[in-house]
């Protein structure tokens, strides 16, 4: 037995999350961002399913939708069921049922793509995924075909008196799920199956030589987290209401691999950041512009270049440096950076959306932005967002150099302190 | 008999065209271990490329020119963009090839629109080759066959008998080695990364026409040149060269035959079949079908 | 008064998206200059992105109604279209007081208004079984044909066309041999020479198929380049690029069925379809959705006749009215609410400049194809029996 410590920063940071899960819809009302919450909460669930694969297993997926997917198909049907009257079960229950589902083609999948790890993974998962999509147009007795399949999750009695009919008892149980989908990953990450997917990820051949089969916990790691993946995509099932081809698509498994990612696919608390961000871009920028596509793409390469650790390691950077004190030192430096980067983005705001102007033909080329209005089809907005552009990234690159310098000043006289 | 004929010709123009665009993929994969996830990618820039190019000057500019052009901005992307992820691994450059693949579309999105553009077989190559009993085979089918099969003699012929070839075949088994010799490997790695773009622009410029050229075209062929080279073993030009012509072949077969199993005729499974074919070979060959390494 | 146009207006789908609104918000600009709604309300069309997906359809539909919006209208998909019925469907019964009407100006899924069909679903495009009903009818009087294709996209309206096909060509000509039948992936081939082929050997002289986008224009090139000779008939070749995509080689080839084309006779769009035109898009020049126009000219006519803006009461005026379209009366079928109308079948030919016949003067896309009409089918050729049993609130 080893001394444990409470660790009071874990406890602080599990109940923060617990309040922020249970206080958000009032700290955001309204019917649009209950519902925008509502999916970062399945998001949540299915990024940080999918980083149990690529952070903690070392496996890059390119089909994780399919669990997802899978699992969700079996929830609607399960739905429909208890809608029929052929069992009863409680629909907060029903998230078990597309666990168990995605835990279940985890087996069967999970046996043929774990064989390889690395790159051959990756296409293997690919490939998986894009025959499970086409299996799901090819048999629309149980998979409805392009249509997918509609439900209603008013079915049966309701259960504590809830109905979820309403939009926020959803966000709820969401919620709920979420949280203890969180907590149980969490708690993996401790166990000697979470190390050992750690040891083979980042060394095979030593896992090897220690005595485990490499392929068994690639196997074993793939099957767990396609049950939380089958969790979140029967939850997306209760929100929608309506599980389709999409599901199982490749665009719903890079979606995950770019939320991921942008997240910090290193750190447990990654990926949810990552969901946050993804689903703002895709519900809630979408609404704003045609761009957002561009945006994220844009935001993704920009994020592997730089900050291949994603938002979580920009932000933990930082800690040390606040435990120190010395964040003031930085402030101003951070300041002029991010003072440069609004410039810089502004000024590529602007040529992106009259790009879009001009190559749209549906919508004016006079683009309306901060009350002001360019026409795209002059030359006078171009030069003067081209110059914004180069002016931005000019001084970004000079702030950048700033900010680098004084961090490593700050971090070199950490390191002193701490030799000493 | 004549039907059998016309067909297996459709299966290896499509096989070769698939070979095409699996060969630059291999060639990078084995030289620098980066799967570019864009390559298909590439290969829909080509088809823009040459329909903008032909549209102004001809179609037989645009054959020599497209590729040139895409494999100047491969060598781009390789020089600016993965050398600068190059320190954080493999993933990392898979994922910045992702990434730049999303880029690629949404830039042909903007440029091209969002619908088919008017990219045409010339018409010096439009009609037909020959004629057999009934059938006729069209010209431009084997004019594809034509570029193919040239394009890749000279590219062995190249890796063969060259100096720059010894060197690439060098550097892909002893990199260190051949930067200890002097030679500039960061240098080959551009060369090479560019000319992987450069027949899959190829492909697309023959591709674009003989098929349709839009922005949704990298991501129906995507999957599929994967695929290839899965099946025939990673990192095998050999390999992936067998696994173009079965592939090619067995979908356009399937589509031919009338078998049905339980309903379900084969010709409607027919875009599965790869995705079988890989998964069957890796159960029972898992270094696939010519790949001398496992991993 | 808000209505929301659900469409694709980013992705691949995008410019059909796109095409609908501008046309719709040209159609309602008239309707506002004519004195507008209700007294002198103004009508308005908002666009929202559904991705042509199921799920973000229903996303975007939670923000229509957060809006207060009540009026939606979409056409591409009938996946799409599916999903928002049983939504629909969904929320006015939770939400009774706030109910939410939806036209349908595209999505020809016959069950939609059959045994899925819905009080709070309108349909303004002639379904798939309608459409068929229409093309055979014609087929049946042309006594060239002997031997037809079907081949169709491995969904569920590729499977309405081809049940359809060979139920009403068994009635209707039962001489007509079917050759070949074969479903094809949605959107996955890329190689479409080996179907060719197979239809060559089959000896087929006409091919239906309900193909659309690529799967369309990849087809007809195929087979102009094996030299495959056989007419073509079929629901959508009229536009999205597909007539760029077949050229001036498919002139005489290819044959469509639509309620519209600009070449019609005695055509009372004519000066709309040209003041369309002087003010479209760039690259996006035809005016395709007559059926459109008929919508909103009908919903205005219903906001009007019910006095009222509450969505039961415009479903229960729009219901059984007849109106006097621009190429025939239409009825909005009071028992499944599906708009009975007349439809033509359509050859592509070149165009007149490009030395087709003097009727071709408009072309598609710029692509020197230009529909001439082949024949007229009045609205009751199409009218076909209804499985419906509507539930009225």
């Amino acid at each position: 037995m080893t001394y444990q410590p409470l660790n009071l920063g874990r406890w602080i940071i599990w109940g923060g999350a617990a309040l922020l899960f249970a206080a958000a819809p009032h700290l955001f009302p309204g019917g649009f961002a209950l519902t925008m919450l509502t999916q970062m909460g399945v998001m949540i669930l299915f990024a940080l399913s999918y980083n149990m694969l690529l952070g903690q297993g070392g496996m890059l997926s390119f089909g994780h939708a399919v669990y997802s997917g899978l699992g969700a198909y079996v929830t609607v049907h399960a739905l429909n069921q208890i809608g029929a009257g052929t069992f009863y079960l409680p629909v907060p229950l029903l998230p078990l049922v597309g666990g168990i589902a995605g835990l279940a083609f985890g087996l069967l999948f999970g046996y043929v793509t774990t064989k390889r790890a690395g790159t051959t993974f990756a296409l293997i998962s690919l490939g998986i995924g894009e025959m499970v999509f086409a299996c799901v147009l090819m048999f629309p007795g149980f998979f409805g075909g392009e249509a997918g399949i509609s439900t209603n999750r008013m079915v049966g009695q309701p259960f504590l008196g809830l109905t979820f009919g309403p939009g926020i008892q959803v966000y709820y149980l969401v919620a709920l799920w979420c949280f203890l989908g969180m907590a149980g990953m969490f708690a993996l990450t401790q166990t000697p199956l979470g190390r050992m997917a750690n040891a083979v990820r980042d060394n095979p051949e030593r896992a090897e030589f220690v005595g485990y089969n490499t392929r068994h916990v690639r196997f074993l790691q793939l099957v767990l987290s396609s049950f939380f993946a089958g969790v979140s995509g029967a939850l997306s099932c209760i929100n929608f209401e309506i599980v389709s081809a999409e599901n199982v698509s490749a665009i719903r498994s890079g979606g995950v691999l770019l939320a991921t990612f942008i997240g910090g696919v290193p750190f447990f608390f990654g990926p949810v950041i990552g969901a946050i961000v993804f689903v703002f871009f895709i519900v809630a920028l979408s609404g704003f512009t045609k761009a957002w596509l561009l945006y994220l793409g844009l935001f993704f390469v920009l994020i592997v270049v730089y900050a291949p650790g994603g938002i979580a390691s920009l932000i933990l950077m930082q800690f040390p440096v606040i435990r120190a004190g010395r964040w003031r030192e930085l402030a101003l430096p951070y300041a002029l950076a991010a003072l440069a980067g609004l410039v810089a983005l502004a000024g590529l705001i602007g040529l992106v959306e009259m790009v879009y102007r001009l190559s749209d033909q549906g919508v004016s080329t006079v683009l309306q932005l901060l009350g002001m209005s360019f026409d795209a089809r002059s030359a006078p907005p171009w030069i003067a967002f081209g110059a914004i552009l180069a002016a931005g990234l000019a001084s970004l690159r000079a702030a950048a150099r700033r900010v680098g310098e004084r961090w490593g000043a700050i971090q070199l006289e950490l390191q002193a302190q701490a030799a000493a | 008999m004549e039907f059998f004929l016309v067909q297996t010709l459709n299966g290896i123009s499509y096989g070769l065209l698939l070979f095409m665009l699996s060969s630059g993929l291999t060639l990078v994969f084995s030289l620098m271990g980066v799967l570019n996830f864009a390559h298909a990618s590439f290969y829909m820039l080509g088809a823009y490329f040459a329909f903008q190019v032909s549209a102004k000057i001809g179609f037989w500019p645009a054959l020599v020119a497209a590729p040139l052009l895409v494999g100047a901005i491969g060598m781009l992307v390789e020089r600016w963009g993965l050398r600068q992820v190059h320190k954080h691994g493999h993933v990392a450059e898979l994922l910045f090839t992702f990434g730049l693949a999303y880029l690629i579309e949404e830039a042909v999105h903007l440029i091209w629109g969002r619908s088919a553009v008017e990219y045409r077989v010339p018409a010096e190559l439009d009609g037909p080759l020959f004629r057999i009993i009934g059938s006729q085979y069209p010209i431009y089918r084997g004019f594809m066959m034509l570029v193919s099969v040239t394009v890749l003699v000279t590219i062995w012929l190249a890796l063969t008998r060259t100096r720059i070839g010894l060197v690439i075949q060098a550097a892909l088994t002893h990199p260190q080695t051949v930067e200890a010799l002097g030679h500039n490997v960061p240098r080959v790695f551009m060369l090479v990364f560019g000319g992987g773009c450069a027949l899959a622009g190829l492909a697309g410029v023959i591709g674009g026409n003989a098929f349709v050229t839009e922005p949704g075209m990298a991501a129906a062929v995507g999957p599929i040149i994967f695929v290839i080279v899965v099946v025939g073993g990673m990192g095998s030009l050999a390999g992936a060269f067998v696994a173009s012509l079965l592939i090619g072949c067995m979908q356009t077969f399937a589509v031919s035959l009338d078998w049905s199993l339980a309903g379900i005729k084969i010709s409607q499974v027919a875009p599965v079949l790869p995705y079988l074919l890989m998964v069957l070979l890796l159960i029972f060959r898992p270094k696939g079908l010519m790949g001398t390494r496992e991993g | 008064m808000a209505s929301a146009g659900l469409d694709p207006l980013s992705g691949p789908f995008a410019n059909v998206g796109e095409q609908g609104l501008a046309e719709f918000r040209f159609t309602v600009d008239a309707i506002n200059k004519r004195g507008g709604v209700l007294g002198g309300r103004k009508l308005e069309v908002i666009g929202f992105d559904n991705k042509v997906s199921p799920q973000e359809s229903l996303n975007q539909l939670k923000r229509v109604i957060d809006q207060d919006i009540r009026y939606i209208t979409q056409g591409n998909s009938s996946a799409v279209a599916g999903a928002l019925i049983e939504a629909v469907n969904r929320h006015n019964e939770r939400n009774p007081g706030k109910e939410i009407l939806y036209l349908n100006y595209a999505a020809v899924d016959p069950a939609f208004t059959n045994d899925k069909c819905s009080f709070w679903h309108f349909r303004f495009d002639a379904n798939a079984d309608m459409k068929m009903e229409s093309l055979t009818t014609w087929m049946a009087g042309q006594k060239n044909i002997k031997k037809v294709y079907l081949l169709n996209q491995d969904y569920s309206f590729g499977h309405a066309v081809k049940k359809a096909a060979r139920e009403l060509l068994a009635r209707k000509r039962p001489d007509i041999q079917i050759v070949g039948d074969d479903l094809h992936p949605l959107g996955k081939v890329s190689d479409f020479a080996p179907y060719v082929a197979k239809i060559k050997a089959s000896g087929a002289d006409g091919v239906i198929t309900g193909n659309w986008g690529n799967d369309m224009s990849l087809l007809v090139k195929a087979g102009r380049e094996a030299g495959l000779d056989v007419i073509w008939y079929t629901y959508y070749a009229g536009g999205l690029g597909t007539p760029t995509a077949m050229g001036e080689a498919a002139a005489g080839k290819v044959k469509i069925i639509a309620e519209y084309h600009s070449n019609v006779a005695n055509n009372k769009a004519a000066k709309w379809d040209a003041d369309y035109r002087k003010q479209a898009p760039k690259g996006n020049p035809d005016f395709y959705f007559l059926r459109g126009k008929i919508m909103w000219d009908m919903f205005a006519k219903a906001l009007n006749q019910a006095k009222s803006a509450d969505a039961k009461a415009v479903a229960l005026a729009l219901e059984g009215m007849k109106h006097e379209g621009e190429l025939g009366e239409v009825e909005m079928r009071k028992s499944d609410h599906q708009l009975i109308q007349p439809l033509y079948i359509m050859t592509l030919v070149k165009s007149a400049a490009k030395g087709g016949p003097k009727e071709a003067k408009i072309d598609l896309e710029g692509s020197g194809l230009a529909p001439v009409t082949e024949a007229r089918l009045e609205a009751y050729t199409s009218a076909q029996p209804t499985s419906c049993a509507m539930k009225r609130p």
